[in-house]
């Protein structure tokens, strides 16, 4: 309050001059639509957890409960193990795998990322129905052992059943996130630590590992609190010991509507996430995030600067203990393949659950038999004749198409208006567009839902679809601003010079020449709806369900070879839009 | 016989007439926080002018030109248009055109459509739009690109579509941003020319920027040469070559050999300057000042020749350029000056001592 009141006078006259020239008020819209549905439910739901539940007093009783009770704390605990697990294999095993598809050349690996970008946009829901298939006691896996005559394994409902699918859901998004940062990565580096002296294993740890860290802390970082508000996975995949704070938080609302208890949760996993985020904050600049680049690349300073250089020596100098001898034993051409070979192993990891639900959506049996004994369309029909079904998908749809709108509208005005701005809000602005990508969504969704009980908006349609548009907003704005970046707006000045006013520039010039990044943003916001679950699980009722949400219901109660069909139908789907988005792209110029 | 573009508007170019200038800028200053990047600047232009902003990086050049057609805000001042005052008329309600040096073409528009924006912004009829169009197109020669898109034009084609578009809504005021920047040499030469015909043909009032003296003396009318945020000198190309007030502006335009020094008047009156390379008589209506830098340009010294003013030294090069020798002198130390050789001259040996000589009114003293 205070600084804002210091710097009235500077502020108002800079306001003054935007008014004119930088219309930082075109960010205005989507800043109001945030306060309202994103910033106001989620404080309030803070709000909730330290007040009484009849007397509305101050009380940290919530939290104490949570803390003192052992099933509470135990699931706080295995929250935490499973998200930071998550994240560390995600990271283990996607460097390789990035580092490999970094070092293709340009067109080839274009086709490779394909192959982590279908997993990373393929519904939760399809990918944990295909593990369940794959894992179950009767899956594909245990059919395949006992075809063998070796006994079933427990897969399903343990740690190994969850973390495989967490890892799976998970691994594309780390890759995707360290890609960028290995790309633009300057080879020639290593190569000249090497003309320098220094040994393949030193060059690779001191010089490309210490300069891909920001990716790998940014990998990291936005795994991890993904991990953190999973619900989908270890309800479906796991036991009870690997029970995870959203699952906690959503029986509380749903089977006691105990909101406070439910905030206190909340309040742990966001306050975990927020740390997290600081963290990476303090080391890396938050700002790298959305890849603009900070002077601190490489890790922070003083004393754990010179610890971080000394692990990195160590590792290089254990890799070299280790790769000399393994290098003799296997021989060089198969050292060269090693990478290769891995990264297609990964690739298959990432690319198979999804392709195995294909033939089991064309079983002739009422059960989840793999092999299929006969193939037939059965289950589609099924699909295609339940209303239920059919009533789910068009309402996706809708809300989809809808949210998928809204969102590019509200973060496009904000993405143009803030590229051109200088204002010192602009960092804080980035970061508040940001945040909803930030905050694990249950927690905007319980947000929500208390909000929406309040103003009706529960079971209806334009509730999903603001939901929706908050959760989507953060992706359509980055991929807006990211070609917002590259755009010449010397062109606008050219066009207001030859008389064009603001609409008409924005309308002839602006809009066709960032054309790429809308139809970018306009995609991911409608696949982010199409397959969005958390808020829909709230906030979609009765009759009104959306198809994930009639998924899950499916998937908890029984399932079925349905479940199989409209997998398939939604991967379709999924996959039509993302080929569409590719070829809208290309003739951006 | 003139261009269709040109019928609308006769543009004699008014020598120091009482009537009210096509442009006046009046005051006009502009500020970025503690920068100044154009101090309180006064400038005439008449009608059908084509004035030149010459001066060095930073002087201000783009800040000046970019308030003239309302893409800076001015901190202060008056921009008045026809006697007219449109400091606060917005960039699109302007009756100016701008050419950027990078062309600003939209890639996303033909030839033909990007020559028509401006056209169609101001609601021209379509089957006007399309004639007038296509006369710009053959003004500048490109008649038979209409429909390409910019990429797909040569960097001298990408200009002249700029300048079609720039001159099909007949603006009465065209600002051109150093449009010849980015092209080579000899694609320049051409495209100076190019601009001066469209000058000539339009009447246009034509503002003009660039670094290079070269261009600024062959194309303009007047010059306006500037350094530090401010206007230096204003003149017409001969003026400035011929008188130029600093040290600065003989510096900036063509090749000067400077001698500072303090000024004093002998026996009989006549002023001399005391240097270190010795002392020389000024002509006899040098105003009266104590110190100053004197100018000569290589074409008024003379190897060997007659003179009032005489300094020796040694040949250390000779650079032949074309159309006239050069010879560099060197006056003991790091001074060296350059003469140019008289026509029909065997050039000096290297390394022989030469005396060079200049008349007194040859010389200009400047501050
Ligand atoms: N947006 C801005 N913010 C701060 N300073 C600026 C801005 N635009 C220009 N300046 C400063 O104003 C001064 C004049 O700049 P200007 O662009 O007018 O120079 P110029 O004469 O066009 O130079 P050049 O020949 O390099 O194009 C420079 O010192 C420049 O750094
Ligand atoms: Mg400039």
């Amino acid at each position: 309050m205070s600084a804002a009141a210091l710097n009235h006078d500077g502020a108002f006259a800079a306001a003054r001059r935007r008014l004119r020239f930088g219309p930082l008020w075109l960010a205005a819209p989507g800043l109001a639509f945030l306060a309202i549905f994103f910033l106001f439910p989620v404080l309030r739901l803070l709000g909730l957890s330290v007040q009484d539940l009849e007397t509305s007093a101050w009380t940290g009783d919530h939290y104490a409960r949570i803390v003192a009770t052992d099933v509470y704390f135990r699931v706080l605990m295995s929250t935490f193990r499973i998200a930071g697990l998550t994240a560390l294999l995600s990271l283990l095993f996607g460097y390789p795998l990035a580092y490999w598809l970094a070092q293709l050349p340009e067109r080839q690996r274009g086709l490779a990322i394909l192959a982590v970008m279908v997993p990373f946009w393929t519904s939760y829901l399809v990918k944990t129905f295909a593990w369940m298939v794959i894992l179950g006691r009767t899956g594909v896996i245990n059919q395949i052992l006992s075809g063998t005559g070796m006994s079933p394994l427990p897969l399903l409902h343990n740690e190994f059943g969850v973390m495989a699918g967490m890892v799976h859901a998970m691994l594309p998004l780390a890759v995707l996130t360290m890609l960028p940062v290995m790309t633009t990565l300057d080879r020639r580096l290593v190569q000249a630590a090497e003309t320098l002296g220094a040994p393949p294993a030193n060059a690779f740890w001191l010089v490309y590992f210490q300069l891909s860290l920001p990716g790998v802390a940014a990998a990291g970082l936005l795994t991890f609190i993904s991990s953190l508000g999973f619900f989908i996975v270890p309800a479906l995949l796991g036991g009870p010991q690997q029970t995870m704070l959203a699952q906690l938080i959503i029986s509380q609302i749903q089977e006691m509507l105990n909101w406070a208890f439910a905030g206190a949760l909340a309040t742990f996993m966001l306050v975990a996430a927020l740390v997290t985020c600081w963290v990476y904050d303090r080391l890396f600049g938050l700002s790298s995030l959305s890849g603009e680049t900070s002077g601190r690349a490489g890790g922070g300073q003083g004393h754990l600067r010179s610890a971080g250089m000394t692990i990195l020596s160590a590792l290089a100098k254990a890799s070299t203990a280790l790769g000399g001898p393994v290098g003799r034993l296997l021989g060089p051409k198969v050292m060269d393949r090693l990478l290769p070979v891995y990264s297609a192993a990964v690739i298959v990891f990432l690319v198979a659950p999804a392709l195995v639900v294909v033939p089991i959506a064309f079983t002739t049996s009422p059960f989840l038999d793999f092999p299929p004994p006969g193939y037939g369309l059965e289950w589609f029909r099924v699909y295609f004749n339940s209303d239920l079904w059919v009533s789910a998908t068009i309402r996706s749809f809708a809300v989809a198409f809808a949210t998928a709108i809204l969102a590019t509208l509200v973060a496009g005005l904000a993405a143009l208006a803030l590229a051109r701005s200088s204002s010192r809000w602009r960092g804080a602005i980035f970061a508040f567009f940001l945040a909803p990508m930030i905050v694990p969504r249950i927690v905007i969704a319980v947000g929500l839902f208390y909000l929406f009980a309040q103003i009706g908006l529960v079971a209806t349609d334009l509730g999903l679809i603001i939901g929706h548009t908050v959760l989507a907003l953060p992706f359509a704005f980055v991929a807006i601003s990211a070609v917002v970046k590259g755009h010449d707006w010397r062109l606008d000045q050219a066009a207001a010079t030859l008389g064009a006013n603001r609409v008409k520039t924005l309308m002839l010039v602006t809009v066709p020449l960032i054309r790429g990044g809308l139809v970018a943003a306009f995609l991911f916001a409608f696949i982010t709806s199409f397959d969005e679950l958390t808020v829909a699980i709230f906030v979609s009722g009765g009759v009104k369900t959306t198809l994930p949400k009639q998924m899950w219901d499916d998937m908890i109660l029984q399932l079925n070879p349905t479940l199989a069909a409209v997998s398939v139908v939604v991967f379709a789907i999924v996959m039509a839009l993302l080929l569409m988005a590719e070829w809208l792209r290309r003739p951006a110029r | 016989m003139l261009s269709p573009l040109a019928q609308a508007r006769t543009a004699p170019v008014q020598a120091g007439a009482a009537a009210t200038p096509k442009l006046l800028v009046d005051g006009l200053t502009k500020r970025y926080g503690a920068i100044t990047a154009l101090e309180p600047t006064r400038l005439e232009v008449p009608a059908g002018e084509f004035l030149t902003l010459l001066g060095p990086s930073g002087s201000g050049k783009t800040t000046l030109l970019q308030m003239i057609c309302g893409l800076v805000e001015p901190s202060g001042g008056r921009i008045l248009i026809d006697g007219q005052d449109e400091t606060r008329t917005p960039v699109h309600k302007r009756d100016i055109g701008l050419v950027f040096q990078h062309y600003a073409l939209f890639p996303h528009l033909t030839v033909a459509e990007n020559i028509g924006f401006p056209l169609r912004m101001r609601g021209v009829a379509p089957a006007d739009l399309a004639r007038r169009v296509k006369e710009a197109l053959e003004m500048v020669h490109l008649g038979h690109l209409a429909g390409r898109f910019p990429k797909e034009l040569s960097g001298g084609q990408q200009q002249r579509v700029a300048l079609a578009r720039c001159f099909v809504y007949q603006p009465s005021v065209i600002l051109m941003d150093e449009p010849l920047g980015a092209l080579d040499k000899k694609l320049r030469e051409h495209m100076q020319y190019e601009i001066k015909r469209l000058h000539r043909e339009t009447g246009a009032t034509i503002i003009y920027v660039t670094h290079d003296q070269e261009e600024a003396l062959a194309m303009s009318d007047r010059i306006c040469l500037m350094n530090h945020a401010r206007i230096e000198q204003l003149g017409t190309p001969h003026d400035i070559y011929a008188r130029p007030k600093t040290a600065f502006a003989a510096d900036f335009i063509g090749v000067s050999n400077i001698f500072r020094g303090q000024v004093r008047r002998d026996g009989s009156g006549t002023p001399m300057l005391v240097t270190g390379n010795g002392s020389f008589r000024l002509s006899a209506d040098t105003p009266d000042r104590p110190d100053g830098t004197l100018v000569v340009r290589p074409e008024q010294l003379d190897i060997d020749g007659d003179g009032d003013n005489e300094v020796r030294g040694e040949v250390v090069d000779t650079v032949y350029a074309g159309s006239e020798t050069r010879v560099l002198v060197s006056l003991g130390g790091e001074e060296t000056i350059t003469v140019r050789l008289r026509r029909g001259t065997a050039p000096p040996r290297l390394g022989e001592v030469v005396a060079v000589r200049w008349r007194a009114d040859a010389g200009v003293l400047v501050s």
